[in-house]
């Protein structure tokens, strides 16, 4: 191979490298390898370079308290501060006419139907927001703080990083393992996030007291392709979020009501 | 509905945090500067995004970060403090990545890993910045050629040759990916 030709060719090999090369351009490149072994070790050694760097170093995802720091200093800082939409209104707004006796047979179409009934007073942007921090969670190590299966090593972990005490049941059996839990920050508040597995799926639940308010049963939602059910219990507040089916989170949150 | 754009700066902004910390990380090599260059980078973004035009939120997040962390350098340089690459191993043992045990590891492995990293490290940590930059946002954050030309403010030719350049000097350090 004259030299000429590959000192042009060296920046294409890497473009091909980077995946930056059109069809024709890493066809012309390819044939260039075929034949010219000094390209080719140049080839692989960039592979390998490339190959290292992502493997070796570390990549440094915002610790929590960052995210919550940011989150925190954007909510004050932005115009309009952050209001929850007051309970009474919304409360007021429900018509009792509406409101039947739902039988508790077939527990999935209950919530379905009560679902419909019941409206939280939320934040406007909170499903957004919930959403935003599932799929946050997704992106690699970001997912868990505590990773563990046990709901007795995740219980304690969350004692001294929050105020409160988050309930932590495990569904191992019924096909919804408890994998791990981390802090998270949402409504203006650090909140738990308990990690289910299902399947390939994952399950966030999201946590935190809103003591004195009256139980609601599930009202479901969904953004972005993401479902979500959220209800009050037991002066709690949850919000299950996942790429999961509506019908399979509503089994979850049956399961967690329940147990 | 929540203050102007809020819920849509959480929602398109908001994700690539962490890579405004990576980033901010590797430009500045030091935690706590790291930190708050994200916390500025998110406020001003905040501000900005009204001009905000759609497009690569990532890039455009990206961009502010690394304007504030040469910013935030030129400003340690003129008070004659630390330079700028101290402190890249010095705190190696801080890191995430060597704080999570891996499970699929064993300890030699896991040793070799190390050792491995303290020597890329160091290599990256010598490169000139405007190479560093280059390859950080190309390999650890996964940019185009394009979007790195974004956030750098340079030609894609230029970006095409930091990379090379980059790249040769580490091949040529002795860290190249060949099997140690």
């Amino acid at each position: 191979m004259n030299k000429g030709e590959c000192a042009e060719m060296t920046l294409l090999i890497q473009a091909g490298v980077d995946g930056e090369l059109a069809p024709a351009e890493a066809a012309r490149v390819a044939a260039h390898l075929d034949q010219c072994p000094a390209c080719a070790d140049t080839e692989s050694q960039l592979l390998a370079l490339s190959g290292r760097l992502r493997r070796e170093l570390p990549f440094y995802a915002a610790p929590d308290a960052l995210h919550a720091a940011v989150r925190a200093r954007i909510a004050a800082a932005a115009p309009a501060p952050k209001v929850r939409s007051p309970a009474a209104p919304v409360w007021r707004r429900l018509s009792w006419r509406n409101v039947w006796p739902v039988a508790p047979f077939g527990a999935g179409a209950a919530v379905a139907a009560v679902a419909l009934l019941l409206l939280l007073p939320t934040g406007g942007g909170l499903p957004d927001a919930v959403v935003a921090s599932h799929v946050r969670a997704l992106q690699p190590g970001h997912l868990m703080d505590v990773v563990s299966t046990d709901q007795h090593t995740v219980k304690p972990w969350f004692d001294g990083r929050l105020d409160f005490a988050p309930p932590v049941k495990d569904f191992q059996r019924e096909g919804f393992p408890l994998t791990g839990g981390r802090l998270d920050y949402l409504d203006e508040r650090p909140v738990a996030a308990l990690v289910y597995g299902r399947r390939q799926h994952l399950i966030d639940l999201y946590v935190w007291p809103e003591e004195g308010r009256p139980d609601v049963a599930p009202t479901s939602d969904s953004r972005n392709g993401y479902n979500m059910l959220r209800w009050r219990q037991g002066g709690m507040m949850f919000w299950a979020v996942s790429d999961l089916g509506a019908q399979e989170l509503a089994d979850f949150v049956r399961l967690w009501r329940a147990a | 509905m929540t203050g102007p754009g809020l819920t849509e700066f959480e929602r398109v902004v908001l994700p690539h945090l962490d890579a405004a910390h990576n980033l901010a990380r590797w430009l500045v090599a030091d935690a706590t500067l790291a930190e708050d260059i994200v916390q500025d980078a998110a406020l001003r973004a905040f501000s900005y995004f009204s001009s905000y035009r759609g497009g690569d939120a990532k890039a455009w997040l990206l961009r502010i970060v690394r304007n504030l962390a040469y910013t935030a350098l030129d400003a340690r340089r003129r008070a004659g403090t630390t330079s700028l690459d101290d402190g890249t191993t010095a705190d190696g043992e801080d890191h995430p990545a060597m704080q999570v045990p891996d499970a699929a590891d064993d300890p030699e492995a896991s040793l070799a890993r190390r050792e491995g990293f303290a020597r890329l490290d160091r290599a990256l940590a010598t490169l000139p910045a405007d190479l560093r930059e280059c390859l950080v946002l190309r390999e650890l954050e996964e940019l185009s050629y394009k979007e790195v030309a974004q956030v750098t403010g340079v030609p894609v030719g230029t970006v095409m040759s930091r990379l090379w350049r980059a790249r040769q000097a580490l091949m040529q350090s002795g860290t190249e990916g060949r099997a140690p």
